[in-house]
């Protein structure tokens, strides 16, 4: 039986070729130069590059983390290409115009570029190793206000939002790689909701790395005006290279007063073969601040690729009676590393938190929740609970939990509940013996362990992410 | 009474199995023609809960002699989940609680896997609904037990109930019942045996496993076999069940 799931869990990756585009790359290697010459590529203004040069030189001061319970060798920034773009990269009057090959890379990837042929109601930005290639409904959207165009678009369009708001969640020196990201950010998503507007359609951003050198560095920032709402869904895939690729993003929420933003990720990133060589380095920070009173962000992730994932999307509440909730799905295998969770800090007064985390190991891999829930001086009667579970599939994977609960407010009530179950053979038998074979028992088990997260995705992505982990996990019980 | 031309459904010849090295099954021979029910006694190790077991095809046992033809078919050639779709049914001596997977979507997914492998159409959930509804009655169960987890949080009668109850979907041709009285109080008894009677035709048979008489006063054996050892070594009728009550089992040699 566990050769049927070890067959079931080793499915090759489906996303994993290259594209053969030709691209417009800078050499390897960091220092102001690449900065100043990404800077110039884009065209910015000079506000922009001061800030890239400012958090280019605090990053200089920096070491990386260490404390994430995951090993790697250390990663040579110097070896790496900072800039890459598919060419020519003339501006594109409409879609008709995006080089074909492009339009067929993302046709495989099921990407909806074509608006004829979109999937029901959902606007995408493409981002192409590091540029956005193109954006769909952005007219349709602008009816109603919603600006949702590429980060560099954005920069020309509309300078005094992007100023207003870059740095204002996630600081340039938050962390390692949050400075170097704010040092060599190429592009991402810009989403602005305006006061009042229920945004007619799901965004979304969709992420791929084409070229083997490149390490990936977009931001998204979205902004929600008072009594506005947004769900937004992000996707991203990654070809199959031996080498390690690094994906230091920065995502940046802002709600204000009775706002509410629904954030929903399918990280599905090359995770390396099944001897745990090459695949992505997925070290992203993810931010949202709930600024107004009654705000709402709500982050749900499924974490399925990625060679290392480190990534806590984080709720800030300031707001009074503001609510955060982080719904999430980490999956890993063969030799796959997760250190994830999420930071809820309540600073306004009857602010909400909600964790529920659902952690899935097989093979050798290693899958850490950590999370910490922190209760201001000021926060009255703040609330949280959070849910852990832990699956195991075989005996040679891991799973960790490491909770971090610090309380100033004593209004507060903060609870915790966590739970390790393993799939093992009495059970996988017990599947069989009513005729129902490995392949659809591990599925049933994991949707069933995971329904509380998925129930909170958007239709197709809870469809996705049901068919994925089960492609990642058929045969991995033993 | 049943006929000997009665059609064989189950032949055991000489069948051995070990689990971790070690030989428990030695040498086992039993046929099993339809409409008959077989009982399977004996003293605890005796071998019965493994002999259930490694004709439901439990992984961990590892099969070292001898055949079992199930109808017409070699059956330990199949996996598991063939052997279900071939008519064999085990229904556990401890039930798996199965969490987040509720009883129903599992009572479904098992019905339409087979019913698929047979030929069939599948049922959606509203089909299902009905169908289920109508089977929980054979073993009175009630229909908030659908959409609770698989076994999870289940007294022990109502685990052995919802074993039933599965044995009702999928309409075995071989039932195996693997200590089903063990745990259930004399009302959970009734119920469960009283389902199995009703789930009975001529063209099915079963195979009680159990260490009690008690059942056989709900369920009447057409056989029973007093195993020891890993074999069988005395086979009569339901009064040789009778007659173990009363003198235990240090009298019967082989």
């Amino acid at each position: 039986m566990s050769s049927t799931l070890d067959a079931l869990i080793n499915r090759p990756y489906e996303y994993g070729f290259v594209t053969d585009i030709e691209s417009d790359a800078l050499p390897k290697g960091l220092n102001e130069d690449v900065i100043r010459l990404i800077s110039k590529k884009k065209n910015e203004p000079d506000w922009l590059l001061e800030f890239r040069l400012a958090a280019y030189r605090h990053w200089l001061t920096l070491t990386p983390p260490e404390w994430a319970n995951i090993t790697h060798p250390k990663v040579d920034f110097q070896d790496m290409v900072y800039y890459s773009a598919p060419k020519p990269r003339k501006k594109l009057a409409s879609m008709d115009e995006v080089d074909p090959e492009l339009l067929r890379t993302f046709e495989k990837l099921g990407v909806p570029m074509s608006e004829r042929k979109a999937l029901a109601n959902v606007a995408v930005d493409v981002i192409f190793d590091s540029v956005s290639v193109a954006t769909t409904y952005k007219d349709k959207l602008a009816e109603v206000g919603v600006i949702f165009c590429s980060f560099s678009e954005a920069v020309k369009e509309h300078p005094e939002l992007i100023k207003k708001y870059l740095g204002s969640v996630v600081p340039t020196a938050d962390n390692f790689y949050a400075a170097l990201n704010s040092a060599v950010f190429t592009d991402g998503s810009f989403c602005y909701i305006p006061k009042g507007c229920r945004c007619p359609m799901d965004l979304s951003t969709y992420f791929r790395i084409n070229n083997g050198e490149s390490g990936q560095f977009e931001r998204t920032l979205i902004v929600a005006e008072e009594g506005s709402y947004v769900s937004y869904l992000e996707g991203c895939t990654a070809p199959r290279f031996d080498t390690n690729q690094l994906h230091a993003a920065v995502v940046e929420l802002v709600a204000m007063d009775n706002a509410e933003i629904k954030y929903s990720t399918v990280q599905n990133w090359y995770a390396g073969d099944e001897n745990g060589v090459g695949g992505i380095y997925n070290f992203v920070t993810k931010r949202g601040l709930c600024k107004g009173i009654n705000s709402k962000i709500s982050w749900t992730q499924v974490e399925t690729g990625s060679a290392i994932t480190w990534k806590y999307p984080s709720c800030v509440l300031i707001g009074d009676n503001s609510i955060g909730e982080f719904y999430s799905v980490a999956l890993t295998n063969h030799h796959q590393q997760a250190d994830t969770g999420t930071k809820m800090i309540h600073i306004g007064k009857n602010t909400r938190s909600r964790i529920v985390s659902k952690g899935i190991s097989a093979g050798q891999s290693n899958n850490s929740y950590r999370g910490l829930v922190k209760v201001g001086a000021n926060a009255a009667d703040a609330r949280n609970y959070s849910q852990c579970d832990s699956m195991l599939i075989g005996a040679t994977c891991g799973a960790n939990t490491f909770p971090y609960i610090e309380v100033h407010n004593s209004s507060a009530k903060v609870e915790h509940e966590a739970s390790t179950s393993r799939i093992g053979e009495d059970q996988m038998f017990y599947f069989a013996s009513r005729g129902i074979g490995a392949e659809e028992a591990v599925s049933m088990i994991i949707n069933g362990f995971c329904k509380e997260v998925f129930n909170h995705l958007p239709m197709e992505f809870a469809v996705e992410a049901t068919q994925l982990l089960g492609l990642k996990l058929e045969g991995s019980v033993g | 009474m049943i006929s000997s031309s009665s059609k064989i459904i189950l032949e055991v010849r000489n069948l051995s199995a070990s689990v971790a090295g070690v030989g428990i099954l030695k040498g086992i021979n039993l046929t099993v023609r339809a409409g008959e029910v077989h009982a399977i006694m004996g003293p605890n190790g005796s071998g019965k809960s493994t002999f259930s077991k490694v004709l439901a095809g439990h992984p961990s046992y590892t099969v070292t002699g001898g055949e079992v033809i199930f109808q017409g078919k070699n059956l330990l050639e199949l996996p598991p989940e063939e052997r279900a779709h071939a008519g064999v049914f085990l229904a556990f001596q401890y039930p798996i609680e199965i969490p987040g997977v509720s009883n129903s979507a599992f009572l479904r997914l098992a019905y339409n896997t087979l019913h698929t492998r047979r030929g069939g159409e599948d049922l959606d959930p509203l089909e299902f609904n009905d169908y289920i509804r109508e089977k929980s009655k054979i073993v009175e169960m009630d229909p908030s037990f659908l959409d609770r987890n698989v076994n999870e949080g289940f007294s022990g009668g109502e685990k052995k109930r919802n074993e039933i109850l599965q044995m009702a979907v999928l309409d075995p041709t071989l039932a195996i019942l693997d200590e089903t009285d063990s745990g259930l109080d004399i009302d959970a008894l009734r119920i469960v045996a009283s389902g199995v009677n009703r789930l009975m035709t001529p063209n099915n048979a079963v195979i009680m496993v159990t260490h009690y008489q008690r059942l056989l006063n709900y369920i009447t054996p057409d056989f029973v076999h007093v195993m020891r050892g890993g074999q069988i070594i005395k086979t009569g009728g339901k009064e040789l069940a009778l007659e173990l009550e009363t003198r235990g089992y240090d009298w019967v040699h082989a």
